[in-house]
C-alpha cells in the first residue's frame, strides 16, 4: 500500500515540485496554490503556500466541503513571471483545480490574468496592490489603495501634521501607480509640486547614501517631512539601516511603508526602524480571540513558535473562508456559481470586524497604522473607524474616476464607465 | 561612554530622595492610560519636577518601560546576558521571579518620543557632563519656548564650558531673533550670530525669519542664509564624493577576488557572487556561535570567510574547473551550474528568507564632523578594510613566492611548468585566495545589504564590470576602475535617479571598451599574448 501510494505520488507530481495524492481524484476538491518557492520572492510566497495547506487542513478536518475532501494542489512558478501564466494553465488544464491561491507581485498576477480568463478559472489574490483591474475571475482579497496609501497620507497629514511628502519606490509598476495616485491626491489637498519629491530605484537597491542624504535635505526645510515607501522587498533593510546610520529618526522624519510587515521584520535588526510606520488592514499584535486562536494555530502548523503572521496571510485566511462558504452555499465548484455565491459574502477577519467581498471583487477592510517596535512587531497607533470598501478604479486618476467594476447584473462588468453608461470590453 | 553617563544619572537618580506622593499616583495611572491620551501624562509627570523620574522617562523612551500586571507596579526590562530582567526603576534592584508573561509594555509612539527627548532634554540641562548639557541644548534649538529661555538665560552665565556656552547662546539667539517683541537692533545682531551656526533648526529659524514682516530683519536672515547655505554646499560634496568612494569600496571588495580567479587565471568564474555569499553566511553563523560577543565577532568572521570560501574555491577548482582548461564556454556554464547549486544549498540550509546580521556597536552611527557633515561608521570602516585588503593581496602577489608562481603560470604556463613549478596547485592556491578574498567581502557585504541565497547575483555584474573596465590582469586597474565607477555614479544619481544612474555607467563602459578593448590598464609584453 505504502509503495503504491509512493509510486502514485512520483507519478503525479511529475514536474511540479509537490502534490498530495492521498485521494483518487474524483473524491475530492482540488485547491490549486501558485506561489513562488525559490527565487527572489520565495521569501514572501512560501509563507502563503504553508498558509493555505494551513487552512486545507483545517477544513479537511472540519469533514472537508460538500461532503468531499480538500486536495491542495502545489505548483512553483520559481518567481519567474511568465511561469506563472504556464503554472496557472497547468493547474487548470492537467491538475483540474476548482480554486487558485496564488500570485504576490502585480507582474505576476497581470501574467496569469489572460490564462485564467480565457480557462474561466477562479483565483484568489491576497496581496496590496495599485487597483485598477477587475476581472471577474479574480478575487482581490488584499488592500486596494484607498485601503492602506490614502488613509496613510490622511493620518500623516492631520496627525502628524505633515507638509513635505517623499514618494519613494521601487521602480515597477505597483509603486508607480500608486505613487500617481498620491500625487495626484495630495494635489487635490493643495500640496505644492515642490513640496512633493518622487524617487524610483531598482529591485533590491542597496547602495542608499545619496538617496537618503537627498531625503534629509528635502526634509530639512522647516516643514514636516514624511516618507510613503513603496520600496518593495529586501531593499527596506538597507534603506532603513542607513536612515539609522546617517541618524534620521522617526520623529524627524518618519516613513510609513506598504510592503513592510511582521515577516519582513522577522529577518532584520529592528534596531533602527523603531518608530517608522506601516499601513496594513492585519497586524499580529491586534488582540483578538480570532487573532489568538490563528496565531496559536499556525505556530502549531510551522511547528515553530517564532513564527510570525502577517496581512497577506489574514487575506489568504479571510479568501479562503469566503470560497468555502460561497463553495456550500452554491452547492458546487462550478466556477460561475461559486462567483456569484462570493458576492456579498460575509466572514469575520481577524482584528475584530467583518469582510465583506463587494460587487467589485475587492474586499471591505479595516485599516490600520502601526509603529514598529524593537521585538519586530507593530503597536497599532491609529485606525480607520469601520471597515473601508475596497475601490478597484481609483477616484484620483483622470483615466479611472468615472470607472466602476460591479458584476452583478445588469451590469457585468470590471470597468463600467458611469458617464458614457458602457463596458470598455476589455476583460481585466 | 554612553552607558557610562546614563549610569551616572542613575547612580544620581538612586540616592534622591523619594519621590512625592502624586508621582506615585500618576505612575500607577499609566498603566490604564489610552496610547492617545498619555502624552498629557507625560506633561503632568514633568510638571512635578521630579528628577528621580529620568530612568522612567528614558525607559520610556527606549521602549523598555512596562508594568507588573498584578501590582501595577512600573518596572524597565534590561538585557542581561541576553536574558531579560525587571528592574525597579528607582532602586535600580532586579526584580526576581517576573517573567515576560507577567508585565505588560508602557505604549510609546512618535508623539510621546518627541516629548520625553525634550523633557529629558530639560531635566539634563543641569547634568555634570558637558556632552550632555550640550546634547541637552542642542535638542531644545527646535522650539524655545518662554520658559526655557528663561532657564537658559540663568544658565548661561554659569556655564564653564565653551562648546555648552556657543550652543547656549544659539539657542537664546533664536528666541530673540524670532522674538517679535524685541529690538529691531539686538534680533539683527541675535542674526548675525546665528549666520555661523550650520544647525539645521537655526537655518529653519531663519527661513521664518526671511519671511518676516520687519524688512531690516527679513534682510539680515537672508545675508545669513545666503552664507550658511554656501558652507552646506560645499559640505554636500564632501558628502557626495565620500559616497562615491564608499561604493568604490564595495565595488572594490566584490570584485579584486574576481580580479584574481578572472583577471590572473583567465576562468570565467560565474559562482563568484556565491563566494561571497558564503562569506555572508559565515559572518551570520560566527555570531549565531558567539551571540554574546556580536563586537568581537567580526575579527572571527573574517578568517572564517576566507577559510570557507577558500576551501570552497580549492573543491571546485579541483573538481570542476581544472577539468576544463582552455575551454572558456564549458567553464562559464559549468560555474554558472555550481553558483545555482549554492544557492539552493543555502536555501535548504539557511531557509529562502534572509539572515539578520548585527552590526557590532562600534561599526553603527555616524562620525559627526559639523551638523551638516557626518559619515557613516561603517561604510568609513569597509573603505579602510577594502584599502587594507587591496594592500595585503598586491603583497602577497609581489613578494610572497606564492605570488612568484602564481605571476609565472598566469604568463607562460608551459615554461612555469618546464621549470619546476607545480601548475596545478598553483592553480587551486590562486582559485582559493581569490575566493577566499570574495569570502572577506561577504564580511564586509553582510554589514551593508540582505544576506540572503541572492546576495551574490547583485554584486557579479558589478564585479565583472569593474575587472574588464580597470584591464584584465591588472589589481591597480581593478582599484581605479571601482573608484572611478563608484564616483560616477554618486554624482550621476541626484540628477538623474538611481535607475539611470546605473543604465549610464553601463552605457559608458560599453563605449569606454569599444574604444580601448583591454581596459584602463591593458597588459603589456608578452604577458598579454
Amino acid at each position: 500500500m505504502k509503495l503504491k501510494t509512493l509510486a502514485s505520488a512520483i507519478a503525479l507530481s511529475g514536474a511540479t515540485l509537490i502534490a498530495f495524492p492521498s485521494m483518487a481524484a474524483d473524491d475530492t476538491i482540488k485547491v490549486g496554490v501558485l506561489h513562488s518557492l525559490s527565487g527572489t520572492m520565495a521569501i514572501s510566497e512560501t509563507t502563503l503556500k504553508d498558509t493555505v495547506l494551513m487552512m486545507v487542513e483545517e477544513q479537511n478536518k472540519k469533514g472537508g466541503l460538500l461532503g468531499k475532501k480538500l486536495e491542495a494542489v502545489v505548483v512553483d512558478p520559481a518567481s519567474n513571471w511568465p511561469l506563472f501564466a504556464e503554472k496557472a494553465r497547468e493547474l487548470i488544464t492537467e491538475k483540474d483545480v476548482d480554486v487558485i491561491f496564488g500570485c504576490w507581485t502585480s507582474v505576476s498576477r497581470k501574467s496569469v490574468l489572460p490564462v485564467i480568463e480565457e480557462l474561466n478559472g477562479l483565483m484568489f489574490y491576497p496581496v496590496q496592490y495599485e487597483g485598477e483591474e477587475s476581472s471577474k475571475n479574480v478575487f482581490y482579497t488584499g488592500a486596494a489603495p484607498n485601503q492602506q496609501a490614502i488613509p496613510a497620507v490622511n493620518y500623516l497629514k492631520d496627525e502628524l501634521g505633515v507638509e513635505r511628502w517623499v514618494l519613494a519606490g521601487t521602480d515597477y509598476v505597483y509603486p508607480r501607480t500608486t505613487n500617481k495616485i498620491l500625487e495626484a491626491y495630495l494635489k487635490d489637498m493643495g500640496v505644492a509640486e515642490e513640496d512633493i519629491m518622487i524617487n524610483y530605484t531598482p529591485f533590491g537597491h542597496s547602495d542608499w547614501q545619496s538617496i537618503v542624504a537627498d531625503i534629509a535635505k528635502f526634509g530639512s526645510e522647516g516643514k514636516k517631512t514624511a516618507v510613503v515607501s513603496t520600496i518593495n522587498g529586501d531593499a527596506n533593510v538597507p534603506f532603513y539601516k542607513e536612515l539609522g546610520n546617517q541618524g534620521i529618526s522617526s520623529e524627524d522624519i518618519p516613513v510609513v511603508a506598504f510592503s513592510v510587515g511582521e515577516e519582513e521584520l522577522s529577518g532584520l535588526d529592528t534596531a533602527p526602524l523603531v518608530g517608522h510606520l506601516a499601513a496594513w488592514n492585519y497586524f499580529q499584535s491586534v488582540e483578538t480571540e480570532e487573532n489568538e486562536e490563528f496565531i496559536t494555530q499556525w505556530k502549531a502548523f510551522t511547528k515553530n513558535p517564532d513564527r510570525v503572521t502577517n496581512d497577506p496571510m489574514e487575506a489568504t485566511y479571510i479568501g479562503f473562508n469566503m470560497w468555502a462558504n460561497a463553495v456550500s452555499e452554491a452547492g458546487t465548484t462550478d466556477v460561475d456559481a461559486v462567483e456569484q455565491a462570493m458576492i456579498g459574502q460575509e466572514t469575520p477577519n481577524l482584528t475584530g470586524g467583518v469582510a465583506v467581498m463587494n460587487k467589485n471583487h475587492h474586499l471591505s477592510k479595516p485599516v490600520l497604522i502601526g509603529e514598529i517596535q524593537d521585538d519586530g512587531q507593530f503597536e497599532t497607533v491609529w485606525e480607520t473607524e469601520g471597515v473601508v470598501p475596497g475601490d478597484a478604479w481609483s477616484d484620483f486618476l483622470p483615466g479611472s474616476k468615472d470607472l466602476i467594476a460591479d458584476w452583478t447584473d445588469p451590469v457585468k462588468c470590471g470597468n463600467y464607465n458611469t458617464e458614457t453608461k458602457t463596458c470598455s470590453g476589455q476583460n481585466y | 561612554m554612553k552607558y557610562f553617563i546614563s549610569f551616572c544619572l542613575l547612580m544620581f537618580a538612586s540616592w534622591m530622595p523619594v519621590h512625592a506622593a502624586t508621582t506615585d499616583v500618576l505612575l500607577e495611572q499609566l498603566t490604564t492610560t489610552k496610547l492617545s491620551k498619555l502624552p498629557d501624562m507625560v506633561e503632568q509627570l514633568e510638571a512635578q519636577g521630579d528628577e528621580s523620574l529620568l530612568p522612567v522617562f528614558r525607559a520610556w523612551l527606549a521602549g523598555d518601560l512596562h508594568y507588573v500586571k498584578d501590582s501595577k507596579a512600573i518596572v524597565v526590562e534590561t538585557d542581561v546576558q541576553g536574558k531579560e530582567v525587571y528592574v525597579d526603576p528607582f532602586s535600580q534592584e532586579q526584580l526576581s521571579g517576573l517573567s515576560s508573561k507577567d508585565v505588560k509594555k508602557i505604549k510609546v509612539n512618535n508623539k510621546l518620543r518627541g516629548l520625553l527627548r525634550g523633557v529629558i532634554a530639560r531635566i539634563q540641562l543641569t547634568s555634570n557632563n558637558a556632552d550632555v548639557r550640550e546634547g541637552a541644548v542642542r535638542e531644545l534649538l527646535s522650539d524655545i519656548d518662554e520658559d526655557t529661555f528663561a532657564t537658559l538665560e540663568v544658565l548661561y552665565p554659569k556655564e564653564s564650558n565653551n562648546d555648552v556656552k556657543e550652543m547656549m547662546q544659539t539657542a537664546l539667539s533664536i528666541y530673540t531673533a524670532m522674538d517679535k517683541s524685541s529690538s529691531q537692533t539686538s534680533r539683527v545682531a541675535a542674526i548675525e550670530f546665528l549666520g555661523g551656526s550650520l544647525e539645521n533648526d537655526v537655518r529653519n529659524a531663519l527661513l521664518k525669519l526671511s519671511r518676516d514682516k520687519n524688512e531690516v530683519v527679513a534682510a539680515a536672515a537672508d545675508k545669513a542664509l545666503v552664507d550658511i547655505n554656501r558652507q552646506v554646499e560645499r559640505y554636500a560634496l564632501v558628502d557626495q564624493l565620500f559616497f562615491g568612494l564608499s561604493l568604490g569600496s564595495v565595488l572594490l571588495l566584490a570584485s579584486i577576488g574576481l580580479a584574481i580567479t578572472f583577471g590572473v587565471m583567465g576562468v570565467i568564474n560565474m559562482a563568484h557572487g556565491e563566494m561571497i555569499m558564503l562569506g555572508a553566511y559565515t559572518t551570520y553563523v560566527v555570531q549565531l556561535i558567539m551571540p554574546n560577543y556580536i563586537d568581537y565577532s567580526i575579527w572571527v568572521a573574517i578568517p572564517a570567510a576566507f577559510l570557507v570560501s577558500g576551501l570552497m574555491g580549492v573543491l571546485i577548482e579541483r573538481l570542476v574547473i581544472c577539468r576544463l582548461h582552455g575551454r572558456p564556454l564549458e567553464t562559464l556554464l559549468a560555474t554558472f551550474g555550481i553558483s545555482l547549486i549554492l544557492q539552493q544549498l543555502v536555501r535548504t540550509i539557511f531557509s529562502p528568507l534572509n539572515r539578520q546580521v548585527s552590526t557590532p556597536s562600534w561599526m553603527s552611527g555616524s562620525w559627526e564632523i559639523n551638523p551638516v557633515l557626518s559619515l557613516t561608521l561603517n561604510r568609513l570602516y569597509i573603505l579602510a578594510f577594502a584599502l587594507l585588503v587591496f594592500l595585503a593581496l598586491v603583497f602577497i602577489l609581489k613578494k610572497s613566492s606564492l605570488g612568484l608562481n602564481v605571476r609565472a603560470v598566469s604568463q607562460n604556463r608551459s615554461m612555469a611548468k618546464a621549470m619546476g613549478v607545480k601548475t596545478e596547485w598553483v592553480d587551486a592556491m590562486t582559485f582559493g585566495l581569490g575566493s577566499g578574498i570574495a569570502g572577506i567581502a561577504g564580511v564586509a557585504l553582510s554589514q551593508l545589504t540582505n544576506v540572503g541565497p541572492n546576495l551574490g547575483q547583485a554584486y557579479i555584474i558589478d564585479s565583472f564590470m569593474v575587472v574588464v573596465f580597470g584591464g584584465v590582469g591588472n589589481l591597480l586597474g581593478t582599484l581605479v576602475a571601482a573608484f572611478t565607477l563608484g564616483i560616477a555614479n554618486k554624482f550621476l544619481e541626484p540628477t538623474t535617479g538611481a535607475v539611470l544612474a546605473a543604465i549610464l555607467v553601463l552605457v559608458f563602459i560599453i563605449l569606454f571598451i569599444q574604444k580601448r578593448p583591454k581596459g584602463l590598464f591593458p597588459q603589456k609584453g608578452r604577458a598579454a599574448e
